[in-house]
This record gives C-alpha cells, structure tokens and sequence, in this order.
C-alpha cells in the first residue's frame, strides 16, 4: 500500500501544462514508414553480412557494397528532390515556402550520405586497392558534390528574410544538381580505379549473382524508406523553425514599437486640447 | 582478419551514422512541437 505525500501531489499537480499537450512530427504514417526502414535495415544487415555470397574477386569485402551503393543512391535521390524542389519554389506561382523547405531537407539528408559514402568506400578502398584515398576521378568528384551541398547548406543560413533564403538557395540548388551526371559517369568519362556501375549501366546488361542483387535491392528499400521518414521529420520540424522564428520577428517589432511610444514625447495631447478648445468655441 | 574490421567497421559507421540523425531529427521535433500549438502545425 503506497501513500501519497499531499506537498508532492500538489507539485506535481503545478507541473501539468494547463495548455492541452503539444504533439511533436510523429504521425501515424511516419511510424509506419519508421517501422518499414527498421524492418528493411534489418534485412539489409541480415543479407549483407550473412546470407549473400562472396565474391570471386573480391572475396568477402563485396559486403561492403551493399551499405556503399545505398548510401549513394539516397544521396543522388536527396539531390535531385532538393533540385526539383527548388525549381517548384522558383517557377511556381504560389512561391510556397514549403518547397524551400523540402529542397533544405533533403540538401541535409544528402549531404549526410554523400559523408557516409565516402567514408565507407575510403574502407573499401583500403580493401581492394590498399589505400584509403585516391585522387581517382570517382572520388574526386564525389568529394567536389559534397563540398557543393556543404556550402548550399551555408547559404541557406546566411541572413535575411525567409524568401530570400528561398530564393538563392533555390538558385543554387538547381546549379549543383549538374554534377551528379558528372559524379556517375566520371567512371566513363576518365581513367578511373573505381569501378564502373554494375546495375545502373547504359546497357542494361546486369553482371551480380541473384542473391547478391536482391541484397543491394533490399539495401535501396531500405535507404529509400529512410529518406522517406527523415523527409517527414525534418520538413515538419523545418517548418515550425520558420513559424518559430517569424513569431520572434513580430514579438521584436513589437516590443520595439512600444519603446519607442514611450520614449517619444505624445503628440495627441496638444491636438486634443486644441480640438477641445474649438469645439467649446 | 583485417577485412573483417573494414566490413563491421563500415557497417557500423553506416549504421551509427543513420542512428545518430534519426534521434537528432525525433529529438528537434519533440523540442519544436512543445513550443508550436498543435493547431499551427499542418501534419496534425
């Protein structure tokens, strides 16, 4: 039999928000769509690391891939959303500060894999050529997509208004999405070490062992879904940071518009007493 | 031997990686969504 203490009952009765309780970025469907990555991501390590055969060539640093091109894939796919959703914002009528949003999102997603890829092929590299970097065409240009998005990430954090923010990272959002053909086809374009695409080819000519392609296909599942989820989050989330900071805006001009009523002298008297005045004449 | 440290190690990273965003982007809308009424946010 427990008993309550009335001093800490009534504490924790101060404590209740008197407001009803606010709700985060989590809805039904994003803890769907979270439950689905969980699912994949486990399937992924699952058939990554256990069920998938080695390589002839590579042995058993193949493993590798199916966390590498994923990654890729997913930073290529927050790339081009944050182009397409710039375009939306630049070209539509409506300017819908949601587009701006959406490309900022998915700019950060990106730019986050894009990360992960390099560092995770730096591994594999230190398999296969025995070296962690190579000045390779691949590489580079990876390292150059990530240094573009680094700093479209840094414009959209430079001052302004929200629309100004909209309006030049859009710009640049569309002018740095021209270098994910480069990054893709630098294999072709240029001697390189890296190897070339082995399913996303021109000649649609697949050379993987089945299971081996289900294991990368499981792993693109996976890393969509994420994308998906993270989307979600981060858009709603950006979304209540603009409201949050316009709010702050207002409160601002606010407060600076009754500072400055009180320390200017009111002119309304002398008006007053004279219409007064002319009006008792 | 040696693969098998890349392989978790990259696995890991990977995965350490998605962990980590994924908590950071719950943890700024939780924080958000206390500040923000329910009938301002548009996904409700």
């Amino acid at each position: 039999m427990t008993t309550i203490d009335p001093a800490r009952a009534e504490h924790e009765t101060e404590r209740q928000p008197a407001s009803p309780p606010r709700r985060s970025t989590a809805t039904r469907g994003t803890r769907i769509i979270g439950i689905g990555a969980i699912v994949a991501l486990g399937w992924l390590i699952a058939f990554g690391l256990g069920f998938s055969p080695a390589d002839r060539d590579q042995l058993e640093s193949v493993r590798i891939l199916y966390v590498h091109v994923p990654t890729i894939w997913l930073a290529y796919l927050a790339f081009i959303v944050t182009a397409v959703s710039s375009a939306m914002y630049l070209f539509s009528k409506k300017k819908s500060l949601g587009w701006d949003r959406a490309a900022g999102a998915s700019a950060e997603i990106g730019v986050t894999f894009v990360a992960v890829t390099l560092a995770v092929g730096a591994m594999w590299g230190r398999l296969t050529w025995g070296v962690f970097w190579q000045w390779d065409a691949r590489l580079t240009t990876t390292a150059l997509l990530f240094v573009t998005y680094i700093g479209y990430l840094a414009v959209r954090r430079l001052g302004g208004s929200h629309e100004q923010r909209a309006k030049r990272s859009a710009v640049l959002g569309m002018i740095a999405v021209v270098e994910i053909p480069l990054v893709h086809f630098s294999v072709k374009m240029w001697r390189s070490l890296h190897q070339e695409a082995t399913v996303a080819n021109l000649d649609g000519d697949t050379k993987m062992d089945g299971l081996m392609l289900f294991s990368l296909f499981v792993g693109v599942i996976a890393f969509t879904l994420l994308y998906v989820w993270l989307m979600l989050h981060r858009t709603r989330a950006m979304a209540m940071e603009d409201l949050l900071e316009e709010r702050g805006l207002d409160d601002a001009l606010v407060a600076r518009r009754a500072e400055a009523a009180a320390t200017t002298p009111p002119p309304t008297s002398t008006t007053t007493s004279t219409t007064t005045t002319g009006s008792d004449s | 031997m040696e693969d098998a440290g890349f392989i978790l190690g990259s696995y890991f990273l990977t995965f350490a990686t998605v962990a980590l965003f994924a908590w950071r982007t719950v943890r700024s809308g939780r924080k958000l969504g206390q500040q923000v009424p329910d009938d301002e946010k548009y996904w409700l």
